[in-house]
This record gives structure tokens, C-alpha cells and sequence, in this order.
């Protein structure tokens, strides 16, 4: 039986001012790619929860929402790996510092989940040292390819 | 009797049913009116049985399960009880990540769920 060609990865670069609200910018088109890509309705869950969470972190936490500063955002989605790299112009953070959420004491803290849940949903997320930008990454397994 | 923009309340004997209007609680704005909408239900309205039902909700972020601790902690100083039902398992997985199911008492349907009220 003669298979389709699968669609050429998509790629997509974006400056998002540090405003509240304005993550579906970039999470509209990659939804979108995603499903394209034929990743399937939980991976989807999973990659929008993470780069949602990042990018919040990088406009709230990150700049401050100072309206000097941007978030760059660039993307590269295709059938087996899904590639997202989120910096901003703040100061950085140190990843390893944030408290383990899941710790009985922390448990009804309301605030600190979003860098676990990237972490839980992505194959490898990487801050770089200054700890103001991450690369968020999500390879396919190959039953689901 | 409050006008809400978030969520839709109803009841059942004694328990308050709420059920969220927006499929995808992401939004920064609309997560903080949602949080003040279920903070008055404990606060203002005095209700102490609160079945959150998310038959609807397809997506929450992190920053919506900080607006649920914070109204589980309020229901518990108010002496009342909360449930949880109808949570699809990509949200449930959120909640098993972050330990929040040994916080939450989450029920599989409404009707379990006002059972265990009882």
C-alpha cells in the first residue's frame, strides 16, 4: 500500500511581548502543527501543558512582565520530535533551587508546579546556565511513530 | 445570589455543584475571576459541600491548581468538604504528577461523588 509522505518539519521563530494572556500567539499554530504531525491527543496535552507553563514562567518570572523586554520563542515540530526553545532577558533562575512540590509540607503550597510538570511531560528539558532560557524536547516513542 | 462568569453552580440536597465554563483554563485574567468566583462560595455564600465536576475542562495549567489548593484550604477552615469528578486522565496525570490526588478527593462520576457526601 503506497504511504503518504509525511509533512516537512514545521519551524517557527516569535518575539511575544512580556504581557499576560499572550502565549496562544505561538501555542495556536503549534497546536495546530502538532496534530499535523499526527502526535496523538495526550502528547498534545502533554506539549501544550509544558510550553505553556514555560512561556508564562519566562513573561511573568522571567521579565517581569517588563514591556521592555520579549520572550523569544522558536519551534520545530515534526512526526518523531517536537523541539521548543523559550529565552528571556531576565536575570535567570536557578532550576535546582526550586522546592520539590511534591514533598508532604509543600503539598498545599499553591504556587511551584509548572518546572515539574515540564519536566514530567517532555523527554529532556535544559535550562542553559544563566538559567534564562530552556529547551523543551519530546521525541516519539517509535511504537507511536 | 452571585452572577458567575467562570463557573455554573447548581445543587443537589446539600451539595453545591460546580461546573466550569471555560474548556481550557489557561488564561491569566480568567483564571483569577474563576478563583475568585469558587473563593465565594466558601466566603460569601457559606456552602460546605462543593463537588467540582470537570466533565468540561480539557486543559488546566499550573497556575488554575494553585486557585484549587487555595479553595481546598479555605473549604477545610471553613469545615466544609470537597470533591472532585469527571476528570479526564490527561488531568488526572497532572494531578498524580504533582501528588495533588493524595490532597484532592477526587471521585469518578457525580453521582459517586454526592454519595460520598453522605
Amino acid at each position: 500500500m503506497a504511504e503518504t509522505a509525511p509533512p516537512d518539519a514545521w519551524r517557527c521563530e516569535i518575539d511575544l511581548p512580556s504581557e499576560r494572556g499572550v502565549s496562544r500567539m505561538v501555542t495556536d499554530d503549534l497546536l495546530e502543527q502538532l496534530g499535523i504531525h499526527g502526535w496523538s491527543p495526550s502528547d498534545i496535552f502533554a506539549i501544550h501543558l509544558a510550553a505553556e507553563e514555560a512561556i508564562v514562567n519566562a513573561i511573568v518570572h522571567g521579565n517581569k512582565l517588563d514591556p521592555t523586554k520579549k520572550v523569544h520563542v522558536s519551534c520545530e515540530v515534526s512526526a518523531e520530535r517536537v523541539c521548543i526553545q523559550i529565552d528571556d532577558e531576565g536575570e535567570g533562575f536557578d532550576p535546582a533551587a526550586v522546592p520539590d512540590c511534591t514533598l508532604e509540607e509543600r503539598l498545599d503550597v499553591p504556587s511551584g508546579r509548572g518546572v515539574m510538570l515540564m519536566r514530567s511531560f517532555m523527554t529532556r528539558i535544559e535550562y542553559n546556565a544563566k538559567g534564562n532560557g530552556v529547551i523543551l524536547e519530546k521525541i516519539r516513542p517509535p511504537a507511536d511513530a | 445570589m452571585a452572577t458567575h462568569q467562570r463557573i455554573d453552580v447548581s445543587r443537589v440536597g446539600d451539595v453545591s455543584i460546580v461546573k466550569f465554563l471555560d474548556k481550557k483554563i489557561l488564561d491569566e485574567a480568567g483564571i483569577q475571576e474563576l478563583g475568585l468566583e469558587l473563593f465565594a462560595l466558601v466566603e460569601h455564600d457559606n456552602r460546605k459541600a462543593i463537588l467540582l465536576n470537570f466533565a468540561d475542562v480539557e486543559f488546566l495549567s499550573s497556575a488554575a491548581l494553585g486557585k484549587l489548593i487555595t479553595l481546598d484550604r479555605k473549604v477545610k477552615a471553613a469545615k466544609g468538604r470537597m470533591k472532585m469528578c469527571h476528570i479526564r486522565p490527561e488531568i488526572l496525570e497532572v494531578f498524580q504528577i504533582t501528588k495533588l490526588n493524595k490532597v484532592f478527593d477526587i471521585r469518578g462520576d457525580e453521582a459517586e461523588a454526592i454519595a460520598a457526601f453522605s
